[in-house]
């Protein structure tokens, strides 16, 4: 088994929020915006996403079909690498289960990438860093693949509650 | 919410400080060749993202990533892999 884990439910921690904050976090109300870049303008009618790499059929998706998939609602704690964490945000979308339904690979890595060029592995419940804005596609890969930040100085894991936060952590 | 792109990117001025403690020197007016288009410009020229886990630095021409700045633990992680040549004075 490689870092491949279905589901990003993680593990369930006690409501108490001194016990819902990693170490060195502190807690913000409002929702603070970081980019690396322009945001890229993507007209629906050429947005897709894509299942690539290391699988024999490759998938993909428009729009109108991502949106026709099941979606699901989940409430999570949010950790960013520069300190700040966010309790209770609520997100919609299409689970990683249902991308990866009825997929046969030996893949042991993947690499999300985005609109904008912004790469990451994918790896649930970890610093913020790793959840892509703008994604457009996981790519299976039989090696580690470190991404956008992953280059230059950030953890290639990143787990909040180790405070793994730059390289050697 | 509505986030201006305005607030988010600076230009090559907002990084002075931090190229200076890095090169010990005005870098400013050092001329970068982008590795992505080739275009020539001054660092202050350069347009920045800094409200990011790094500083990011982008080419005005051709919007390619030209550097990544990171700093923690007292280290500098310093990517210029988008700067094909930099040009500066001797100090």
């Amino acid at each position: 088994m490689g870092f491949i884990s279905r589901g990003f439910r993680g593990k369930r921690r006690d409501t108490a929020s001194s016990s819902r904050l990693p170490p060195g976090q502190y807690v913000v109300t409002d929702y603070p915006v970081l980019s690396a870049g322009p945001t890229p303008r993507i007209p629906l009618s050429e947005w897709t996403f894509v299942l690539e790499g290391e699988i024999d059929q490759p998938k993909k998706w428009t729009w109108e079909e991502f949106r026709k998939l099941p979606t699901e609602q989940v409430t999570k704690d949010i950790h960013c690498v520069t300190k700040w964490s966010k309790f209770d945000t609520v997100w919609t979308g299409v689970s990683i289960d249902t991308i990866l339904d009825g997929v046969e690979t030996a893949a042991e890595y993947t690499v999300q990438f985005s609109y904008g060029g912004y790469t990451t592995n994918l790896i649930p419940h970890l610093y913020f860093w790793k959840s892509a804005k703008w994604i457009r596609g996981i790519r299976l890969v039989n090696e580690d693949q470190p991404g956008f930040w992953e280059v230059n100085g950030y953890n290639n894991y990143g787990d909040p509650w180790r405070e793994q936060r730059y390289w050697g952590d | 919410m509505t986030v201006q792109q305005s607030d988010l990117k600076l230009d090559g001025n907002a990084i002075g400080g931090l190229l200076r403690e890095i090169f010990t020197m005005e870098m400013t007016a050092a001329i970068g060749t982008c590795a992505h288009c080739g275009t020539l410009h001054a660092v202050g020229e350069v347009e920045v993202y800094m409200n990011a886990p790094g500083v990011v630095v982008r080419c005005p021409s051709c919007g390619e990533v030209q550097m990544k700045v990171v700093r923690g633990h007292g280290k500098y992680w310093l990517d210029l892999s988008g700067v094909r040549c930099l040009e500066f004075s001797a100090g």
